[in-house]
């Protein structure tokens, strides 16, 4: 028996303005794209990892009430959600080549324990760590 | 104080974070009300009180708390002098450094650094900075609040200056 995690998710404030951070800044492409009326399942991945998607999720009634949804785009534009690693092989080089394209740093590259590390955020406040693979 | 504090637009908690983020990325730098309340795009006036209320410490004392962070860090893993870590981390004397690090964390930091050096870390696997944030200190009350409570209210006048 072997398993592994297909897709796990964030949430997003405005899911357009999520996929083109996702996709035009970063370099993800889009997995699937569904809209059920209201509802939209929105997912992307890492070109060079097909066995995995970033869900890109609004909260919002059905899935969960008006109050809640409230709730959670506030925690995520606190920078409260937990944290996401993205793994390059050259920090510095990612850095600049994301800066260029505008994407918020909160951290530059940093050597430090044999590596190099830096942090972005997305518009929604979801916190990135951009970390060089060992 | 019960129940779910009051809303805040997810736009204006977003630009506050953009404050935290810039404290947190240079904490060591002086961080008066009127250039954070630019970085967030708010008026001064509005600034700490939403800050306050968005993250639940006013800016300066979460200030506070990154820079004993900064340096609680800097007296493990480093071997610079005590005076070095001061100076790096944002204070412009030796004795404010001293006094307010040991009344949020209970002791000097020659006392820390010497005690952390004796300690079996086992946080390798974890990225540094989360290690870094599960270290931050809970400050919940102001330093001066601290100190008199400490001192019994018996000790000298207090002190008002959190952050020099």
């Amino acid at each position: 028996m072997s398993q592994f995690v297909g897709v796990s998710g964030i949430y997003v404030r405005d899911q357009d303005e999520a996929l083109s951070f996702y996709v035009d800044k970063l370099g993800f492409t889009v997995h699937t794209d569904a809209r059920n009326g209201d509802y939209r399942w929105l997912t992307v991945q890492c070109p060079e990892q097909p066995t995995f998607q970033l869900g890109l999720f609004k909260p919002q009634p059905p899935t969960v009430d008006e109050a809640t949804a409230e709730t959670l785009d506030e925690v995520v534009a606190k920078g409260a959600m937990p944290p996401l690693v993205l793994l390059v092989d050259d920090c510095r080089a990612a850095f600049e080549h994301f800066r260029r394209s505008g994407v918020e740093f909160t951290q530059e590259p940093i050597e430090r324990y044999g590596s190099v590390d830096a942090s972005f955020r997305d518009p929604s406040g979801n916190g990135w760590k951009l970390i060089q693979a060992r | 104080m019960a129940g779910r504090p009051t809303s805040q637009d997810p736009k204006l908690l977003r630009r506050l974070l953009r404050a935290k983020d810039r404290m947190d990325a240079a904490s060591h730098e002086e961080w008066p009300v009127e250039r954070l309340a630019t970085v967030s795009g708010v008026s001064e006036a509005h600034f700490a009180r939403s800050f306050k209320e968005a993250f639940g410490v006013p800016p300066h004392r979460y200030l506070l708390t990154r820079r004993i962070e900064r340096a609680k860090a800097l007296l493990r893993d480093t071997d610079q002098p005590i005076i070095d870590v001061a100076f790096q981390t944002g204070w412009n004397s030796l004795g404010t450094f001293g006094r307010i690090f040991r009344d949020i964390t209970g002791e000097s930091p020659s006392q820390l650094r010497a005690r952390e050096r004796t300690a079996h870390h086992q946080l390798t696997m974890v990225p540094h900075c989360f290690v870094s944030a599960a270290h931050r200190p809970n400050l919940k009350m102001a330093v001066s609040e601290k100190r008199r409570k400490d001192a019994g209210d018996n000790g000298s006048p207090p002190d008002d200056t959190e952050v020099s």
